[in-house]
């Protein structure tokens, strides 16, 4: 991969670089990536990043617990091995429902929860022994971090982050 | 300042009076019911209900007597025998059908009574507890809920006349008030509600029905008095926390009122019967009907300029406890439901045995109402936000509530002789015109903002993270 050249610009207050971001943005300067210690309310809109899709997967992998719900309590307790449930031995499914429906309602929050949190891992691209993508470790703490690729126009770059209120502007090459 | 318009105060007036003209007139009618039409009714339901045993054995009886008369009427139809004893058991199941039939307009207008005085007493709850949380975000809507709780004096004046009659025996709402029950030496003795008695003789009743309403009356008066006095008081915020303190009180008698007042008004229909979360399970019905009245009141002062700072998010905000809020009440008729039917002990399957056979479109679809559609309509949060939805929504679950109280009240009342005609629509008009007038009314006095409320900047401010507010000034600032 060709190196680039791409300008950090450090911030040390989350409204500053909610401003600073705006600023970017209208002088139409395309903006790679914000690092953040914490979530920052609006951001995402700032930066023009599309809603999350994440709820959309929520609910269906919601429903596919509930489906897994209905055909394990199916064949467990009817099929393979049928229940005489609460004294009622009617060996059907939709009669004893009743006693299903937490089984149901469990598995439909497991499934939501763990394949969405498995979704959003993968989604930002994160698995075990995976090296931080953070330029610097600052912005696990207390600062935030914005990076711009530069094509040719640093000193114009530098000159307009330099007034939006940033702690530390450096130039690094990108791998 | 909001305008009473002179169109809207004559359509509620009519619909006052349309309800009083409607349950005059079945009041009229069900008092002319005799023991032929009793006789009648015993028949038609025999011929409907041929077809299997169970079914049978349902229409004959009702909850109350549910596990000695089913018995006799099983034997008694099986034998056919005519001798002394089933001719007199005849006449007591035709003197009690008769009952049933003469219940009917009572019930009617106890079901929209209750629905109504219940609703209002869950607005006045949820606006106390707006107070003891100091909630910022609703301080908007403080004055909606204000003015929905009027309908509560009416109401409760109605309600008191209701158990004054009950009492008085002009109807036969509460079979445990029956001449005789705790008489050993009478034909009518019930050991079961002997038992109960010293919960459930008249005298405890009637005062313990006065007590609920005196409270819950006492604190709406205060509160109201003293939120208006709040906005120009500039005392330091010493009627603010006179009011905090007011409201405290209240949710804790609140509590132990509201549960009571299930068992004495609603579980005594069923003196046999007993759940152990029916007072929770009133208290969702209510409080989901309450927050939907919230929302609609919400929605239409708003679109007449008359709450100026609401925003889409305040609305998406009482979406949200009213998607919340059905889904808990599902959760608590799902658990009385499962427990009863998981362990199958007679006097307590009575009550669903009832409702499922003689019962069984409005039963189940009452749930379908109050649970499936708003997890599908409002489960997704832009929808929340849009007035409209929130409207289809919150209609369905009113319609599914009174379905709900409708299904609490009268397979106890008037068991199978059951209809939906004009004396529940009547009912229905009436108390809906009643709240309507009561509330415009109220809104209208006063000034829609509780100026003096330290909270009101942030209710301003409100603005849910992923809602665009169309026309909001200083969207910048929205912490």
């Amino acid at each position: 991969m060709e190196a680039s050249k791409v300008i950090h610009a450090f911030y040390t207050d989350d409204e500053v670089l909610l401003d600073a971001v705006k600023t970017v943005k209208a002088d139409h300067h395309h903006i790679e990536e914000v690092f953040c210690p914490f979530p920052v309310h609006g951001l995402d809109k700032a930066l023009g990043l599309a809603p999350t899709k994440l709820a959309i997967t929520a609910f269906f992998y919601g429903i596919t617990g509930l489906s897994f719900a209905i055909w394990m309590t199916n064949y467990i307790m009817i099929e393979d091995w049928p229940m005489d449930i609460g004294g009622k031995p009617s060996f059907s499914w939709i009669e004893n429902m009743p006693a299903f429906v937490p089984i149901m309602f469990e598995l439909t929050v497991f499934f939501a929860a763990h394949l969405m949190v498995i979704t959003f891992y993968m989604r930002s691209r994160l698995w075990p022994f995976k090296d931080a993508e953070n330029p610097d470790p600052r912005t696990t703490d207390d600062h935030f971090l914005m990076e711009i690729p530069v094509h040719n126009n640093e000193d114009t770059l530098v000159a307009l982050l330099s007034k939006t209120g940033a702690v530390e502007i450096n130039i690094v090459d990108k791998q | 300042m909001y305008q009473f318009s002179g169109k809207l105060k004559t359509f509620s007036l009519a619909l006052i009076i349309i309800g009083v003209i409607g349950t005059a007139f079945s009041f009229y009618s069900g008092s002319k019911k005799t023991i032929e039409d009793a006789k009648h009714a015993i028949e038609a339901s025999h011929n409907v209900g041929h077809g299997s045993s169970h079914e049978e054995t349902a229409v004959h009886n009702d909850v109350a007597d549910l596990e000695n008369h089913t018995a006799k009427a099983v034997v008694h139809d099986v034998e056919e025998a005519h001798d002394a004893t089933s001719d007199k058991e005849h006449a007591a199941h035709e003197e009690h059908v008769l009952h049933q039939l003469q219940n009917r307009p009572w019930s009617a207008f106890y079901v929209a009574l209750f629905f109504s005085l219940g609703i209002t007493l869950l607005v006045l709850a949820f606006y106390a507890i707006q107070r003891v949380a100091q909630v910022g975000w609703s301080i908007l809507i403080l004055r909606v809920m204000e003015a929905i709780t009027a309908n509560l004096l009416p109401t409760s004046i109605i309600m008191l006349v209701v158990i004054v009659a009950s009492v008085m025996h002009l109807n036969h709402l509460f079979p445990w008030m029956a001449e005789g029950t705790v008489d050993p030496t009478s034909d009518n003795y019930d050991a079961i509600i002997d038992g109960k008695s010293g919960w459930m003789n008249a005298t405890g009743f009637l005062i313990r029905s006065i007590a609920y309403l005196l409270i819950w009356n006492a604190y709406r008066f205060f509160i109201r008095k003293s939120s208006i006095k709040e906005d120009t008081a500039n005392d330091g915020n010493k009627t603010y926390k006179k009011n905090f303190t007011a409201s405290v009180i209240f949710l804790f008698l609140f509590m132990i009122t509201e549960s009571m007042m299930s068992w004495d008004w609603i579980m005594g229909l069923d003196p046999h019967w007993f759940s152990t979360l029916f007072g929770w399970y009133v208290l969702a019905t209510l409080l989901v009907s309450a927050l939907t009245v919230i929302a609609f009141f919400t929605i239409y002062f708003r679109s007449k300029g008359a709450l100026p700072g609401v925003n889409d998010s305040h609305i998406h905000d009482l979406a949200k406890f009213m998607f919340g809020f059905s889904v808990f009440w599902t959760y608590l008729w799902f658990s009385q439901f499962m427990l009863i039917w998981y362990a199958d002990i007679p006097e307590e399957t009575t009550y669903f045995v009832m409702r499922f056979t003689e019962y069984k479109l409005p039963f189940l679809g009452m749930v379908v109402m109050n649970f499936v559609f708003p997890i599908l309509l409002l489960l997704n949060s832009d929808f929340k936000s849009k007035p409209w939805f929130v409207f289809i929504g919150g209609f369905v679950i009113l319609v599914g509530h009174y379905v709900d109280v409708f299904i609490m009240v009268m397979p106890s009342t008037v068991g199978s002789q059951w209809y939906f005609g004009i004396p529940e629509m009547s009912a229905i008009c009436f108390f809906l015109g009643l709240l309507i007038f009561t509330t415009l009314r109220a809104f209208s006095k006063v000034s829609p903002i509780p100026a003096g409320n330290p909270f009101l900047k942030e209710s301003e401010h409100f603005h849910y993270y992923n809602i665009e507010h169309s026309e909001e000034e200083g969207s910048t600032d929205h912490h």
